[in-house]
Parts: C-alpha cells; structure tokens; sequence
C-alpha cells in the first residue's frame, strides 16, 4: 500500500510511496534526452499520418501519394536502366564470343553465378554437383546433351520434358516390364549386363543372357557399348556416373519402370540476356566443350 | 481538475485504465483499416484466378496442417529485390480464394507464392521426403509419411464449406468433386470435363506413383499451381489499381 511520498537519503531522489517490506521504490525521473527523442518522435509520427496512408481524409494513399506498388516501376525502370547496356551486348553476342571477351566473361560469371543459385542449384546443387535421383552433375564431362556452348543453352531455353515448346529435349524411355516388353528376369539378366560395361557383374551366363536382350532392346538409343547417344538424350551407361544410381536394384528400376526426368523449360521465365550468362556460368563449371 | 488527471488516478482506476488502453491501441488499428474504406475493392481486375480443383484444395488442407506457414510466406512484395528473386509482387487477387491465407510472416524457407512450375513434380515430392539429399544445406524436416494415401471421403463437405465462406464452388463442381480430384492425380485418366471446370489445372503423377492417390500427390499438385494462375504477360498497370 502506498505509504507517504518521502525524498530517499541516499539517491536523492522521491520515493513513489510505495513500500513491500520496508522497500521502497525510487521515483526517478526519465532522462531528459530521452524524453526529448520521445517528444520529437511524436511530433515526426503526427507528420508522417498525413503525408502517408494513415488517416481516412488523405485517403489510401496519403498526401504524397505514396505507395510500394506506385514507388516500385521507377526503381525497376532505373535499375534496368543502369545494366540494359551491359544486358544489350550479352543479349546480342554468342555464349562463345562472351567467353572469349575478358569483360562480357566477368560479367557474365558474376550474374550467372547470381542466377544458377536462384533458380538452378536446387536440382543441380550449389556446386553443380548434382544429386541421385536424376539430377546431373553440371561439374563433370558427363553430359546428356552435351556439354558445347550451345547444347548448354538449348537445354536451359526449352528445358527436358517440360511440355512448353517443341523444341524441348528428351524422349521417352519405355517401361520395359510394366509395358511386358521384359519379364522380371530378362530385367535381372538385362541388369548384370549394363553392370559388365563398367566390370561390375557377378554372374557371366546372366551378361551372356543380358547381351542379347540389351542388343534387341537398349542397344539402339544406348549404343552397342553403352556410350550413350546425345542425340536421344540416352546417358552411357559404361562409366561410373548413375543419374538414379549404379547398383543393381536402381538399374533394374530403371529398366522395369523407365525414368523421365523433367527440367522445365527457363525461356520464358528469364532474360535472354541471362540465359546467355548461366550458359557462360554452367560451362564454366568444370565441363564445358 | 486536471490536476487530477494523473499517472497515479490511472493506475487506480482499472475502468480508466481500460477504457484509455482501448483507445491507444485503436490508433495503431485505424491507422491500417481505415485508408482501406477510400477503396471500392482491394482485389485486382486480373483475368485467370479460380478456385482450387480438389486435390489442390486437400494439399492445401496439407499445407497448413504441416505448418508450412510458419517458415515460408506466400507473399512477394513490391520491393525491387523481391521482384528480381520470385517474380511479380503478389496480388490480392491471387489469394482471393484462400481461406486462410496462406501470406505469412517469416521467412526461414523462401517464398512460395510463385513456386509453381520452377521445379519439376520429381524434384518437389524427393525434396519434401528428404530435402537434404538434395539440398544438403537445407534445414527443412523431412516429410517422407506423406507417401500414405490420401484420405478424400469427405471432399465434397470440403467443397461446400468453401462454399459457404464465399468461394465459387459451383453444384456441378461439388458433384464431380471425388471425380476430378481422381483425374487430376491420373495422367492417362480423361480430363476434358475436368479441364472445363478448373481451367490451367494440370493433370500428373505428382508423387512419381499414378496408383494410389497420396498425400504427396495433393500436396506436390497445390505446389506446382502456387503463383501461375494469373498470366502476367497480359496484365497492364490500370488493372493492378485498387481503387
């Protein structure tokens, strides 16, 4: 219970006349800057009511007539303003003549650097490392459609499998055992042959049954050998780079069920301008041709 | 009499006290509402929203029951670095269906208001089971349990309660509603009639698997539609004015 106000000995300072136990509790002053910032922000915030969205006369707008939406355009106008030069050369020039010129290269490594992290390292990895369950290493020379200036730029303007334009890679691998085109045992045999191609196979009379089928079935988008063909977008098969993985299992999943990945297609989502540098970027990474 | 008024009369008189809490906090309040009352409608005049098919919705329904919220917003602002990294600044109209919201207030993943279509089914349902195996630095949660089946029996009183806070939901839409939502997670399955009703919707194997209609395949389906409804090659300044 507040007792009587009482000015304390020690500090100086009233007390509030408040008291538990014999406590009492000092009534001290705000500092008088403090106070001051606080009375400036009061009056600050009275202007800022009437110049911004805030009271129901000045309306949704505010006596500026300020908005984010409104302010955005001029930021964006002269944002694209300030780069459309250095956009306009990398637009106009080849992802092999940017390579070759020191100054359109930097530019072009530093806003595809920009750009992969945003919108390609996600399936593809910060790295370009790529990750199993099909999605390819950007950082090695083991390319589907290859690796050249201009395969790299063809896969990023129209994507694989993506269903927006005709001019998309991929084509459609059967699913060899749910289509009956395979038993389950010509898959195993099937199997331990594309396993022979990088020396990994057990069993030599299953390879021997697998050849035949390999050669009747795979051989014509994979090659005799399994070297693959770029043409089709068919991945070799006699390295040691697995999109869905190399153990058996995978490839008889692969076999049985097919895979399709899919990369959607960026020409319509980004500037040709920065398709051209992740082009520079990507080919940069480690494997370009 | 003013002298009276002071911090100590208020402090002994919780009526008081109350009454000028109230009033304070009305300012903040008023502040932001009462602009909006200048405006006939906040929703924009853009061409392509509709509601969600019903797969969309039980991802959706997904969606929040995950808290997905709670560490990626649904909601680009019109800042000029926002625009560079997820595209147009989101629209009124493009959640004008969504009951809740799904906007959001932090943002520990990134934004989601236009994920649609930036990465491929494949990709959306292997990061949801384990996204580190594809994004190493990722501290998302696995959400691998999705992979069990969808329970839908109810998708119709799910339609109709839309319905009833205001989403167009039409009768032909809750009748076919067990139907489309089968369609739209088969491929192979016919979707003209489907199509007609949820325009732009795509149909797929969402989670890789077009047998059995999971939780993987609604959610990966709201997913792969967030942001791409509203074409923005055709939409010009005078229609994004509220007024």
């Amino acid at each position: 219970m507040p007792t009587k106000i009482e000015k304390d000995s020690v500090s100086g300072q009233m007390t509030t006349g408040h008291e538990w136990d014999g406590l009492k509790e000092l009534n001290t002053p705000l500092p008088t800057w403090w106070l001051y910032t606080w009375y400036v922000c009061i009056a600050f915030s009275l202007v800022w009511v009437v110049l911004y969205p805030a009271l129901p006369i000045t309306g949704a707008t505010g006596l500026l007539g300020w908005t984010a939406r409104g302010a955005l355009p001029a930021q964006q106008a002269a944002e694209r303003t300030r780069i459309e030069p250095m956009l306009a050369r990398l637009r106009a020039a080849t992802p092999e003549q940017i390579a070759a010129d020191p100054e359109l290269r930097g530019f072009a490594l530093a806003g595809g650097r920009v750009a992969f992290a945003n919108n390609c390292a996600g399936c593809h990895g910060a790295g370009g490392q790529g990750a199993v369950g099909g999605f390819p290493s950007l950082a090695d020379d083991d390319w589907i459609y290859g690796g050249s200036f201009e395969a790299i730029q063809h896969t990023i303007r129209h994507g694989v499998r993506a269903n927006e334009s005709d001019e998309q890679r991929g084509i459609a691998m059967p699913a060899f055992q749910t289509t009956g085109m395979l038993n389950p045992n010509q898959v195993s045999d099937t199997a331990e042959f594309v396993l022979s191609l990088t020396g990994r196979s057990t069993d030599a009379a299953a390879v021997t049954r697998g050849e035949a089928l390999y050669t009747e079935n795979c051989a014509s988008c994979h090659s005799d050998r399994g070297e693959g063909n770029r043409d089709l977008g068919a991945p070799r098969l006699n390295d040691r780079i697995w999109l869905y993985g190399g153990d058996k299992a995978a490839v008889m999943r692969s076999i049985a069920y097919s895979r399709a990945g899919v990369m959607p297609s960026w020409q319509g989502r980004l500037d040709p301008a920065m398709i051209n540098m992740l082009t520079v970027y990507v080919h940069a990474m480690g494997g370009g041709e | 009499m003013f002298k009276k008024f002071s911090h100590g009369m208020i402090e002994r008189n919780v009526l008081l006290l109350g009454v000028l809490t109230l009033i304070t906090i009305s300012i903040g309040g008023l502040a932001q509402v009462v602009p909006l009352f200048t405006i006939e409608s906040t929703i924009e005049r853009v061409q392509g929203v509709r509601p969600y098919t019903p797969l969309e919705l039980l991802g959706r329904n997904i969606y929040v029951r995950e808290g997905c919220y709670a560490c990626h917003s649904q909601m680009v602002r019109p800042f000029r670095d926002e625009a560079e990294r997820y595209g147009h600044f989101s629209l009124a109209a493009e959640s004008m269906y969504d009951r809740p919201f799904q906007w959001g207030s932090k943002r520990t993943g990134p934004d989601l208001a236009r994920v649609g279509g930036k990465y491929s089914d494949d990709w959306q349902a292997q990061h949801l089971r384990s996204p580190r195996a594809l994004v190493p630095e990722s501290i998302m949660p696995p959400y691998s349990f999705l992979d069990r089946p969808l329970d839908y029996r109810s998708i119709q009183q799910h339609l109709r309660a839309q319905r009833a806070l205001g989403v167009p939901y039409s009768e032909e839409m809750i009748a076919n509603a067990r139907a489309d939502l089968e369609t739209q997670a088969r491929p192979e399955a016919d979707g003209t009639a489907f199509a007609t009703r949820y325009a732009r919707a795509r149909q797929g194997a969402f989670d890789g698997n077009p047998g059995v209609v999971t939780e993987m395949d609604a959610l990966v389906a709201y997913l792969q539609m967030l942001g791409t409804l509203v074409d923005f090659r055709d939409v010009t300044p005078e229609q994004l004015r509220q007024q």
